[in-house]
Protein backbone atom coordinates (compact mmCIF):
# COMPACT_ATOMS: atom_id res chain seq x y z
CA UNK A 1 0.00 0.00 0.00
CA UNK A 2 1.83 3.06 -1.40
CA UNK A 3 0.08 5.10 1.17
CA UNK A 4 1.35 3.10 4.52
CA UNK A 5 3.95 5.09 6.19
CA UNK A 6 7.25 3.10 6.54
CA UNK A 7 6.76 3.37 10.56
CA UNK A 8 3.38 1.25 10.09
CA UNK A 9 4.03 -2.28 11.09
CA UNK A 10 2.74 -5.31 9.76
CA UNK A 11 3.98 -8.24 13.14
CA UNK A 12 3.69 -8.46 16.63
CA UNK A 13 7.17 -8.04 17.45
CA UNK A 14 7.97 -5.64 15.15
CA UNK A 15 9.72 -3.07 16.97
CA UNK A 16 8.13 0.71 16.57
CA UNK A 17 10.35 3.14 14.62
CA UNK A 18 10.81 5.13 17.63
CA UNK A 19 10.60 2.95 20.87
CA UNK A 20 12.81 -0.07 21.34
CA UNK A 21 10.25 -2.25 22.80
CA UNK A 22 7.71 -4.99 21.45
CA UNK A 23 4.38 -4.16 20.25
CA UNK A 24 1.23 -4.23 22.72
CA UNK A 25 -1.30 -3.61 20.66
CA UNK A 26 -1.11 -4.61 16.85
CA UNK A 27 -3.64 -3.57 14.14
CA UNK A 28 -2.40 -5.71 10.89
CA UNK A 29 -4.58 -5.18 7.71
CA UNK A 30 -7.89 -4.49 8.66
CA UNK A 31 -10.51 -3.67 5.78
CA UNK A 32 -14.60 -3.68 7.01
CA UNK A 33 -17.23 -3.63 4.41
CA UNK A 34 -20.58 -2.68 5.08
CA UNK A 35 -23.62 -3.44 2.77
CA UNK A 36 -26.10 -0.41 2.45
CA UNK A 37 -28.95 0.29 0.11
CA UNK A 38 -26.69 2.10 -2.11
CA UNK A 39 -24.45 -1.05 -2.14
CA UNK A 40 -21.28 -2.21 -0.55
CA UNK A 41 -19.34 0.46 1.32
CA UNK A 42 -15.68 0.05 2.29
CA UNK A 43 -15.23 1.55 5.71
CA UNK A 44 -11.98 0.79 6.64
CA UNK A 45 -9.23 -0.47 4.08
CA UNK A 46 -5.72 -2.02 4.88
CA UNK A 47 -5.32 -0.22 8.08
CA UNK A 48 -2.03 -1.37 9.93
CA UNK A 49 -0.47 0.23 12.90
CA UNK A 50 0.97 -1.01 16.14
CA UNK A 51 1.01 0.90 19.58
CA UNK A 52 4.29 0.91 21.82
CA UNK A 53 3.79 0.08 25.98
CA UNK A 54 3.14 3.25 27.76
CA UNK A 55 2.59 5.33 24.42
CA UNK A 56 -0.56 7.29 23.31
CA UNK A 57 -1.89 7.25 19.94
CA UNK A 58 -4.20 9.18 18.75
CA UNK A 59 -6.03 8.43 15.89
CA UNK A 60 -7.63 11.18 13.86
CA UNK A 61 -9.32 11.73 10.36
CA UNK A 62 -12.63 13.28 8.48
CA UNK A 63 -16.04 12.46 9.65
CA UNK A 64 -17.10 8.71 7.66
CA UNK A 65 -13.19 7.77 7.80
CA UNK A 66 -14.28 4.58 9.52
CA UNK A 67 -12.73 6.06 13.07
CA UNK A 68 -15.98 4.51 14.88
CA UNK A 69 -15.88 1.53 13.29
CA UNK A 70 -11.84 0.80 13.88
CA UNK A 71 -12.47 1.41 17.40
CA UNK A 72 -15.37 -0.84 17.51
CA UNK A 73 -12.95 -3.86 15.88
CA UNK A 74 -9.99 -3.01 18.33
CA UNK A 75 -12.68 -2.96 21.21
CA UNK A 76 -13.78 -6.50 19.73
CA UNK A 77 -17.45 -4.85 19.50
CA UNK A 78 -17.79 -5.93 15.68
CA UNK A 79 -16.80 -8.60 13.55
CA UNK A 80 -16.99 -9.67 10.08
CA UNK A 81 -13.39 -7.96 9.58
CA UNK A 82 -10.80 -8.85 7.85
CA UNK A 83 -7.18 -8.88 8.86
CA UNK A 84 -5.67 -8.96 12.31
CA UNK A 85 -6.05 -7.55 16.03
CA UNK A 86 -3.59 -8.93 18.39
CA UNK A 87 -2.84 -7.62 22.00
CA UNK A 88 0.83 -8.80 23.96
CA UNK A 89 1.11 -11.13 20.53
CA UNK A 90 -2.24 -12.68 21.09
CA UNK A 91 -4.84 -12.53 18.22
CA UNK A 92 -8.30 -11.33 19.68
CA UNK A 93 -11.95 -12.30 18.28
CA UNK A 94 -13.64 -9.99 20.88
CA UNK A 95 -13.79 -7.69 23.69
CA UNK A 96 -10.71 -8.38 25.68
CA UNK A 97 -9.99 -7.85 29.17
CA UNK A 98 -6.67 -5.78 28.30
CA UNK A 99 -8.79 -3.45 26.81
CA UNK A 100 -10.73 -0.93 28.59
CA UNK A 101 -13.25 1.21 26.16
CA UNK A 102 -14.20 4.66 27.24
CA UNK A 103 -17.34 5.26 24.81
CA UNK A 104 -18.48 8.85 22.86
CA UNK A 105 -21.77 8.43 24.34
CA UNK A 106 -22.38 9.31 28.20
CA UNK A 107 -22.21 5.67 29.69
CA UNK A 108 -22.69 5.73 33.30
CA UNK A 109 -25.18 3.82 34.95
CA UNK A 110 -27.87 6.44 35.78
CA UNK A 111 -29.32 3.84 38.66
CA UNK A 112 -25.41 4.14 40.24
CA UNK A 113 -23.81 6.48 42.08
CA UNK A 114 -20.26 7.14 41.16
CA UNK A 115 -18.61 5.08 43.00
CA UNK A 116 -20.64 2.21 42.33
CA UNK A 117 -20.40 3.13 38.80
CA UNK A 118 -16.61 3.13 38.89
CA UNK A 119 -16.85 -0.12 41.07
CA UNK A 120 -18.48 -2.12 38.72
CA UNK A 121 -16.19 -3.92 36.55
CA UNK A 122 -14.19 -4.83 39.85
CA UNK A 123 -17.84 -5.77 41.24
CA UNK A 124 -17.94 -8.09 37.62
CA UNK A 125 -14.96 -9.36 38.57
CA UNK A 126 -15.80 -10.67 42.19
CA UNK A 127 -14.09 -8.45 43.95
CA UNK A 128 -15.16 -8.11 47.15
CA UNK A 129 -16.92 -5.05 48.36
CA UNK A 130 -14.86 -3.54 50.60
CA UNK A 131 -11.83 -4.12 48.42
CA UNK A 132 -13.62 -2.80 45.35
CA UNK A 133 -15.26 0.56 47.10
CA UNK A 134 -11.27 1.20 48.03
CA UNK A 135 -10.16 0.83 44.77
CA UNK A 136 -12.73 2.73 43.04
CA UNK A 137 -12.22 5.47 45.70
CA UNK A 138 -8.87 5.49 44.46
CA UNK A 139 -10.08 6.04 40.61
CA UNK A 140 -12.46 8.93 41.90
CA UNK A 141 -9.55 10.22 43.28
CA UNK A 142 -7.42 10.42 40.37
CA UNK A 143 -9.83 12.31 37.99
CA UNK A 144 -10.50 14.56 40.62
CA UNK A 145 -14.01 13.60 41.72
CA UNK A 146 -13.27 13.66 45.37
CA UNK A 147 -16.47 14.62 47.27
CA UNK A 148 -18.43 13.32 44.84
CA UNK A 149 -18.42 9.48 45.22
CA UNK A 150 -22.36 9.30 46.60
CA UNK A 151 -23.74 11.73 43.69
CA UNK A 152 -25.40 10.36 41.16
CA UNK A 153 -24.71 10.96 37.27
CA UNK A 154 -27.78 13.33 37.17
CA UNK A 155 -26.50 15.30 39.84
CA UNK A 156 -23.07 15.67 37.62
CA UNK A 157 -22.15 18.12 34.48
CA UNK A 158 -20.94 16.05 31.21
CA UNK A 159 -17.52 16.57 31.67
CA UNK A 160 -17.81 15.04 35.10
CA UNK A 161 -19.72 11.93 33.99
CA UNK A 162 -16.61 11.58 31.52
CA UNK A 163 -14.55 11.34 34.24
CA UNK A 164 -16.53 8.85 35.83
CA UNK A 165 -16.62 6.55 32.53
CA UNK A 166 -12.89 7.03 32.59
CA UNK A 167 -12.00 5.95 35.91
CA UNK A 168 -14.82 2.92 35.46
CA UNK A 169 -12.50 1.92 32.59
CA UNK A 170 -9.31 2.18 34.64
CA UNK A 171 -10.83 0.48 37.65
CA UNK A 172 -10.60 -2.86 35.04
CA UNK A 173 -6.85 -1.64 35.56
CA UNK A 174 -6.75 -2.10 31.22
CA UNK A 175 -3.07 -2.43 29.55
CA UNK A 176 -4.61 -0.25 26.46
CA UNK A 177 -7.35 2.55 27.00
CA UNK A 178 -9.58 2.95 24.31
CA UNK A 179 -11.21 5.90 23.76
CA UNK A 180 -13.89 7.08 21.34
CA UNK A 181 -14.00 10.98 21.00
CA UNK A 182 -14.76 10.87 24.71
CA UNK A 183 -14.80 14.79 24.93
CA UNK A 184 -16.97 15.54 21.49
CA UNK A 185 -20.22 16.39 23.42
CA UNK A 186 -17.92 18.95 25.89
CA UNK A 187 -17.15 22.98 25.22
CA UNK A 188 -13.50 23.75 24.37
CA UNK A 189 -12.46 24.98 27.65
CA UNK A 190 -13.66 21.91 29.50
CA UNK A 191 -11.88 19.88 27.08
CA UNK A 192 -8.34 21.39 27.40
CA UNK A 193 -8.98 20.92 30.92
CA UNK A 194 -10.06 17.38 30.93
CA UNK A 195 -7.09 16.74 28.62
CA UNK A 196 -4.73 18.13 30.88
CA UNK A 197 -6.44 15.26 33.32
CA UNK A 198 -5.58 12.73 30.56
CA UNK A 199 -2.44 13.79 30.33
CA UNK A 200 -1.71 13.50 34.32
CA UNK A 201 -3.62 9.82 34.68
CA UNK A 202 -1.38 8.53 31.87
CA UNK A 203 2.13 10.00 33.21
CA UNK A 204 0.89 8.33 36.40
CA UNK A 205 0.11 4.61 35.22
CA UNK A 206 2.43 4.49 32.21
CA UNK A 207 -1.04 3.66 30.52
CA UNK A 208 -1.43 2.93 27.09
CA UNK A 209 -3.71 4.88 24.95
CA UNK A 210 -5.06 4.89 21.73
CA UNK A 211 -7.75 7.63 21.20
CA UNK A 212 -9.92 8.11 18.63
CA UNK A 213 -10.66 12.20 17.46
CA UNK A 214 -11.47 14.32 15.17
CA UNK A 215 -10.07 17.01 17.22
CA UNK A 216 -6.70 18.31 16.10
CA UNK A 217 -5.87 19.86 19.14
CA UNK A 218 -6.60 17.28 21.64
CA UNK A 219 -4.69 14.82 19.16
CA UNK A 220 -1.15 17.15 19.16
CA UNK A 221 -2.10 18.50 22.82
CA UNK A 222 -1.97 14.38 23.91
CA UNK A 223 -0.49 12.21 22.09
CA UNK A 224 2.61 10.89 21.24
CA UNK A 225 2.09 9.81 17.89
CA UNK A 226 -0.81 10.75 15.65
CA UNK A 227 -2.35 8.64 13.10
CA UNK A 228 -4.25 10.66 10.17
CA UNK A 229 -6.72 8.32 8.17
CA UNK A 230 -8.34 9.52 4.67
CA UNK A 231 -11.78 9.85 4.17
CA UNK A 232 -13.99 7.03 2.59
CA UNK A 233 -12.43 4.37 2.20
CA UNK A 234 -10.70 5.16 5.90
CA UNK A 235 -6.66 4.67 5.31
CA UNK A 236 -3.42 5.24 6.97
CA UNK A 237 -2.43 8.26 5.53
CA UNK A 238 0.25 9.01 7.80
CA UNK A 239 1.70 8.94 11.23
CA UNK A 240 3.48 12.11 12.44
CA UNK A 241 5.60 12.03 15.67
CA UNK A 242 5.12 14.10 17.90
CA UNK A 243 7.99 15.68 19.42
CA UNK A 244 6.94 17.50 22.39
CA UNK A 245 8.12 17.44 25.88
CA UNK A 246 6.49 15.52 28.73
CA UNK A 247 4.87 16.21 31.07
CA UNK A 248 2.35 18.36 29.21
CA UNK A 249 -0.06 20.28 29.84
CA UNK A 250 -2.74 22.42 28.25
CA UNK A 251 -0.46 25.02 28.02
CA UNK A 252 1.42 23.23 25.49
CA UNK A 253 -1.21 24.94 22.83
CA UNK A 254 0.52 28.25 23.28
CA UNK A 255 4.02 27.00 22.07
CA UNK A 256 4.87 27.88 18.38
CA UNK A 257 5.64 23.86 18.29
CA UNK A 258 2.28 23.24 19.16
CA UNK A 259 1.08 25.38 16.24
CA UNK A 260 3.14 23.79 13.28
CA UNK A 261 2.25 20.29 14.18
CA UNK A 262 -1.04 21.41 13.92
CA UNK A 263 -1.07 23.33 10.92
CA UNK A 264 0.63 20.33 9.31
CA UNK A 265 -1.73 17.99 10.50
CA UNK A 266 -4.39 20.36 9.08
CA UNK A 267 -2.43 20.15 5.79
CA UNK A 268 -3.05 16.14 5.57
CA UNK A 269 -6.74 16.28 6.94
CA UNK A 270 -7.51 19.25 4.43
CA UNK A 271 -7.86 17.27 1.69
CA UNK A 272 -9.54 14.62 3.12
CA UNK A 273 -12.23 17.01 4.83
CA UNK A 274 -12.73 19.05 1.45
CA UNK A 275 -13.54 15.38 -0.10
CA UNK A 276 -15.78 14.16 2.60
CA UNK A 277 -18.06 17.79 2.38
CA UNK A 278 -18.04 17.24 -1.07
CA UNK A 279 -19.27 13.57 -0.81
CA UNK A 280 -22.04 14.45 1.49
CA UNK A 281 -23.36 17.32 -0.52
CA UNK A 282 -23.76 14.91 -3.99
CA UNK A 283 -25.10 12.00 -1.19
CA UNK A 284 -27.91 15.09 -0.50
CA UNK A 285 -28.33 16.13 -3.91
CA UNK A 286 -28.77 12.54 -4.76
CA UNK A 287 -31.22 11.59 -2.04
CA UNK A 288 -33.22 15.22 -2.79
CA UNK A 289 -33.16 14.27 -6.55
CA UNK A 290 -34.34 10.63 -5.74
CA UNK A 291 -37.12 11.87 -3.59
CA UNK A 292 -38.40 14.29 -6.35
CA UNK A 293 -38.41 11.31 -8.68
CA UNK A 294 -40.01 9.30 -6.86
CA UNK A 295 -43.28 12.20 -5.99
CA UNK A 296 -43.44 12.73 -9.96
CA UNK B 1 -29.90 25.53 50.82
CA UNK B 2 -31.29 26.15 54.41
CA UNK B 3 -32.82 23.44 56.66
CA UNK B 4 -35.94 25.52 57.03
CA UNK B 5 -35.96 25.84 53.29
CA UNK B 6 -35.31 21.88 52.75
CA UNK B 7 -38.12 21.31 55.17
CA UNK B 8 -41.05 23.25 53.58
CA UNK B 9 -39.74 21.87 50.20
CA UNK B 10 -40.36 18.14 51.75
CA UNK B 11 -43.67 18.65 53.11
CA UNK B 12 -45.14 21.21 51.23
CA UNK B 13 -46.65 19.06 48.50
CA UNK B 14 -48.21 16.75 50.96
CA UNK B 15 -49.76 20.13 52.68
CA UNK B 16 -50.93 21.22 49.05
CA UNK B 17 -52.32 18.37 47.98
CA UNK B 18 -54.40 17.53 51.43
CA UNK B 19 -55.66 21.09 50.97
CA UNK B 20 -56.79 20.87 47.62
CA UNK B 21 -58.72 17.44 48.41
CA UNK B 22 -60.22 19.65 51.34
CA UNK B 23 -61.00 22.35 49.01
CA UNK B 24 -62.77 19.86 47.17
CA UNK B 25 -64.89 18.08 49.58
CA UNK B 26 -65.82 21.29 50.62
CA UNK B 27 -66.65 22.69 46.80
CA UNK B 28 -68.45 19.16 46.44
CA UNK B 29 -70.44 20.08 50.06
CA UNK B 30 -71.66 23.62 49.10
CA UNK B 31 -72.95 22.20 45.22
CA UNK B 32 -74.92 19.61 47.18
CA UNK B 33 -76.22 22.01 49.85
CA UNK B 34 -77.27 24.49 47.46
CA UNK B 35 -78.92 21.79 45.11
CA UNK B 36 -76.40 21.85 42.08
CA UNK B 37 -75.46 17.89 42.61
CA UNK B 38 -78.56 15.64 43.17
CA UNK B 39 -77.79 14.63 47.06
CA UNK B 40 -79.54 11.63 46.06
CA UNK B 41 -76.81 10.66 43.44
CA UNK B 42 -73.93 12.45 45.38
CA UNK B 43 -74.05 12.42 49.49
CA UNK B 44 -72.76 14.84 51.40
CA UNK B 45 -69.06 14.80 52.23
CA UNK B 46 -69.79 15.42 55.70
CA UNK B 47 -72.14 12.47 55.69
CA UNK B 48 -69.48 10.73 54.00
CA UNK B 49 -66.91 11.13 56.97
CA UNK B 50 -69.84 10.66 59.66
CA UNK B 51 -70.53 7.06 58.26
CA UNK B 52 -66.98 6.21 58.40
CA UNK B 53 -66.63 5.29 62.25
CA UNK B 54 -70.23 3.30 61.48
CA UNK B 55 -68.43 1.21 58.44
CA UNK B 56 -65.65 0.62 60.41
CA UNK B 57 -67.53 -0.63 63.60
CA UNK B 58 -70.35 -2.65 61.73
CA UNK B 59 -68.92 -3.65 58.76
CA UNK B 60 -65.73 -5.59 59.85
CA UNK B 61 -64.05 -3.36 57.58
CA UNK B 62 -60.16 -4.35 58.87
CA UNK B 63 -61.25 -8.15 57.44
CA UNK B 64 -62.34 -6.80 54.00
CA UNK B 65 -59.59 -4.21 53.94
CA UNK B 66 -57.26 -7.42 54.91
CA UNK B 67 -58.68 -9.50 52.07
CA UNK B 68 -59.00 -7.69 49.21
CA UNK B 69 -55.36 -6.22 49.69
CA UNK B 70 -54.64 -9.89 50.34
CA UNK B 71 -56.45 -10.75 46.65
CA UNK B 72 -54.89 -7.74 45.16
CA UNK B 73 -50.93 -8.92 46.28
CA UNK B 74 -51.31 -11.93 45.23
CA UNK B 75 -52.66 -11.05 41.74
CA UNK B 76 -49.76 -7.92 41.91
CA UNK B 77 -46.63 -10.99 42.85
CA UNK B 78 -48.07 -12.78 39.93
CA UNK B 79 -48.58 -10.07 37.18
CA UNK B 80 -45.32 -8.84 38.50
CA UNK B 81 -43.24 -12.42 38.09
CA UNK B 82 -45.07 -13.52 35.20
CA UNK B 83 -45.56 -10.00 33.39
CA UNK B 84 -41.71 -9.26 33.58
CA UNK B 85 -40.47 -12.97 32.66
CA UNK B 86 -42.82 -12.90 29.50
CA UNK B 87 -41.89 -9.56 28.65
CA UNK B 88 -37.65 -10.40 28.83
CA UNK B 89 -38.24 -13.69 27.13
CA UNK B 90 -40.15 -11.44 23.93
CA UNK B 91 -37.39 -9.04 24.30
CA UNK B 92 -34.51 -12.03 24.03
CA UNK B 93 -36.76 -14.02 20.78
CA UNK B 94 -37.77 -11.28 18.14
CA UNK B 95 -39.92 -13.52 16.50
CA UNK B 96 -41.87 -14.44 19.52
CA UNK B 97 -42.23 -10.70 20.01
CA UNK B 98 -42.92 -9.70 16.44
CA UNK B 99 -45.58 -12.67 16.87
CA UNK B 100 -47.28 -11.67 19.65
CA UNK B 101 -46.77 -8.11 20.39
CA UNK B 102 -50.19 -7.09 19.35
CA UNK B 103 -52.33 -9.86 20.72
CA UNK B 104 -50.83 -9.09 23.98
CA UNK B 105 -51.64 -5.40 23.31
CA UNK B 106 -55.47 -6.49 22.20
CA UNK B 107 -55.54 -8.51 25.09
CA UNK B 108 -54.90 -5.19 27.66
CA UNK B 109 -58.71 -3.93 25.83
CA UNK B 110 -60.67 -7.22 26.54
CA UNK B 111 -62.78 -6.63 29.12
CA UNK B 112 -61.46 -10.13 31.03
CA UNK B 113 -64.07 -9.56 34.08
CA UNK B 114 -66.76 -10.60 31.86
CA UNK B 115 -65.67 -13.77 31.83
CA UNK B 116 -66.37 -14.37 35.62
CA UNK B 117 -68.41 -17.47 35.01
CA UNK B 118 -65.85 -19.05 33.26
CA UNK B 119 -63.54 -18.61 36.03
CA UNK B 120 -66.10 -19.90 38.80
CA UNK B 121 -66.03 -22.95 36.87
CA UNK B 122 -62.51 -23.33 36.57
CA UNK B 123 -61.49 -22.32 40.24
CA UNK B 124 -64.85 -22.45 42.34
CA UNK B 125 -66.36 -19.46 44.21
CA UNK B 126 -63.01 -18.52 46.15
CA UNK B 127 -60.00 -16.31 46.04
CA UNK B 128 -58.52 -18.07 43.09
CA UNK B 129 -61.01 -17.09 40.80
CA UNK B 130 -61.01 -13.38 41.76
CA UNK B 131 -56.79 -13.55 41.78
CA UNK B 132 -56.72 -15.37 39.08
CA UNK B 133 -58.81 -12.63 36.64
CA UNK B 134 -57.14 -10.00 38.68
CA UNK B 135 -53.58 -11.05 37.70
CA UNK B 136 -55.23 -11.73 34.17
CA UNK B 137 -56.54 -8.46 33.29
CA UNK B 138 -53.29 -6.94 34.54
CA UNK B 139 -50.64 -8.84 32.82
CA UNK B 140 -50.85 -6.96 29.57
CA UNK B 141 -49.41 -3.65 30.67
CA UNK B 142 -46.85 -5.51 32.82
CA UNK B 143 -45.51 -7.26 29.34
CA UNK B 144 -45.72 -4.03 27.14
CA UNK B 145 -44.17 -1.89 29.64
CA UNK B 146 -41.05 -4.42 30.43
CA UNK B 147 -40.79 -4.95 26.82
CA UNK B 148 -40.33 -1.37 25.92
CA UNK B 149 -38.32 -0.44 28.97
CA UNK B 150 -35.97 -3.62 28.05
CA UNK B 151 -35.78 -2.24 24.21
CA UNK B 152 -35.38 1.35 25.49
CA UNK B 153 -31.79 0.76 27.13
CA UNK B 154 -29.21 2.70 25.84
CA UNK B 155 -26.72 1.13 22.98
CA UNK B 156 -23.79 2.76 24.72
CA UNK B 157 -24.63 0.64 28.02
CA UNK B 158 -24.95 -2.88 26.25
CA UNK B 159 -21.61 -2.19 25.00
CA UNK B 160 -20.17 -1.06 28.45
CA UNK B 161 -21.21 -4.34 29.54
CA UNK B 162 -19.93 -6.21 26.08
CA UNK B 163 -16.67 -4.48 26.59
CA UNK B 164 -16.40 -6.19 30.39
CA UNK B 165 -17.23 -9.24 28.78
CA UNK B 166 -20.84 -9.84 31.02
CA UNK B 167 -22.73 -12.97 30.55
CA UNK B 168 -25.89 -12.91 29.11
CA UNK B 169 -27.08 -13.58 32.43
CA UNK B 170 -25.30 -10.82 34.07
CA UNK B 171 -26.11 -8.59 31.02
CA UNK B 172 -29.84 -8.50 31.95
CA UNK B 173 -28.84 -8.53 35.57
CA UNK B 174 -26.59 -5.31 35.72
CA UNK B 175 -27.17 -3.37 32.71
CA UNK B 176 -30.76 -4.41 31.32
CA UNK B 177 -32.84 -5.00 33.74
CA UNK B 178 -31.68 -1.80 36.29
CA UNK B 179 -32.27 0.29 32.96
CA UNK B 180 -35.87 -0.71 32.26
CA UNK B 181 -36.71 -0.90 35.79
CA UNK B 182 -38.62 2.44 35.63
CA UNK B 183 -40.68 1.21 32.89
CA UNK B 184 -41.50 -1.60 34.35
CA UNK B 185 -43.05 -0.13 36.92
CA UNK B 186 -44.91 1.56 35.57
CA UNK B 187 -46.04 -1.12 33.72
CA UNK B 188 -46.50 -2.65 36.99
CA UNK B 189 -48.50 0.10 38.43
CA UNK B 190 -50.80 0.51 35.37
CA UNK B 191 -51.11 -3.46 36.32
CA UNK B 192 -51.96 -3.73 39.83
CA UNK B 193 -55.01 -1.06 39.25
CA UNK B 194 -56.51 -3.33 36.80
CA UNK B 195 -55.87 -5.91 39.21
CA UNK B 196 -57.77 -3.64 42.08
CA UNK B 197 -60.52 -2.99 39.72
CA UNK B 198 -60.79 -6.42 38.84
CA UNK B 199 -60.83 -7.76 42.75
CA UNK B 200 -63.12 -5.55 43.90
CA UNK B 201 -65.61 -5.69 40.18
CA UNK B 202 -65.65 -9.94 41.33
CA UNK B 203 -65.79 -9.52 44.77
CA UNK B 204 -68.94 -7.05 44.12
CA UNK B 205 -69.92 -9.80 41.05
CA UNK B 206 -69.97 -12.89 43.14
CA UNK B 207 -70.33 -11.46 46.95
CA UNK B 208 -67.26 -12.94 47.86
CA UNK B 209 -66.09 -11.11 51.09
CA UNK B 210 -63.83 -8.15 50.61
CA UNK B 211 -64.15 -4.49 50.21
CA UNK B 212 -65.97 -4.99 47.13
CA UNK B 213 -68.94 -7.58 48.51
CA UNK B 214 -69.34 -4.40 50.94
CA UNK B 215 -69.93 -1.75 48.50
CA UNK B 216 -72.28 -4.18 47.05
CA UNK B 217 -74.29 -4.73 50.52
CA UNK B 218 -74.14 -0.71 51.18
CA UNK B 219 -75.80 -0.02 47.80
CA UNK B 220 -78.64 -2.93 48.16
CA UNK B 221 -79.24 -1.19 51.79
CA UNK B 222 -78.92 2.16 49.60
CA UNK B 223 -76.77 3.36 52.49
CA UNK B 224 -74.72 5.99 50.35
CA UNK B 225 -72.42 7.30 52.99
CA UNK B 226 -71.37 4.21 53.33
CA UNK B 227 -70.86 3.36 49.97
CA UNK B 228 -68.17 6.30 49.33
CA UNK B 229 -66.85 5.60 52.71
CA UNK B 230 -66.28 1.45 51.66
CA UNK B 231 -65.02 3.31 48.01
CA UNK B 232 -62.73 5.34 50.31
CA UNK B 233 -60.88 2.38 51.87
CA UNK B 234 -60.93 0.97 47.93
CA UNK B 235 -58.50 3.90 47.48
CA UNK B 236 -56.28 2.93 50.44
CA UNK B 237 -55.59 -0.33 49.54
CA UNK B 238 -54.76 1.45 45.73
CA UNK B 239 -52.07 3.76 47.95
CA UNK B 240 -51.12 1.24 49.89
CA UNK B 241 -49.85 -0.57 47.00
CA UNK B 242 -48.62 3.09 45.07
CA UNK B 243 -46.13 3.27 48.56
CA UNK B 244 -45.59 -0.54 48.05
CA UNK B 245 -44.31 -0.58 44.59
CA UNK B 246 -42.34 3.20 45.09
CA UNK B 247 -40.17 1.47 47.72
CA UNK B 248 -39.60 -1.79 46.11
CA UNK B 249 -38.05 0.69 42.40
CA UNK B 250 -36.19 2.35 44.87
CA UNK B 251 -34.90 -0.69 46.59
CA UNK B 252 -34.39 -2.73 43.29
CA UNK B 253 -32.04 0.12 41.94
CA UNK B 254 -29.98 0.25 44.58
CA UNK B 255 -29.02 -3.26 44.35
CA UNK B 256 -29.23 -2.97 40.38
Amino acid sequence: MAQKMANVSTSDHVVAAHQAVPAILVADGLVMRFATAEGEITAIDDVSFDVAPGEFLAVIGPSGCGKSTLFNIIGGLLGGYRGRVAVGGETISGPHASIGMVFQEESTFPWRNVVDNVAFPLEIAGVPRRERLERARRFVSMVGLDGFEKRYPSELSGGMRQRVSMARTLASEPKILLMDEPFAALDEQTRLLLGDKVLQIQQELKQTTLLITHNITEAVQLADRILVMSYRPGRVKRIVDINLPRPRTSEIVSSEAFGRYVAQIWGDLREEASRGMVDDEARALHAHDHKHEQKA
Amino acid sequence: MSAAAITARRFTPPVVGFGSAIFVLAAVEFLIRIGLINRFIVPLPSEVAASFGRVIVEEDILHRFLQTAWECSAAGVLLAVFGVVIGAVMHRLPLFRRACETWVAAFASAPLVLAYPLFLVLFGRSALTIIMLAFLSGLPPVILKTLEGLGATRRVLINVGRSLKLTQAQQFRKILFPSALPTIFVGIRLGLIFALINVVGVEFLINFGGLGQLINDLAERYDLPGVYAAITFVILVSVLFFVTTERAERWLRSVG
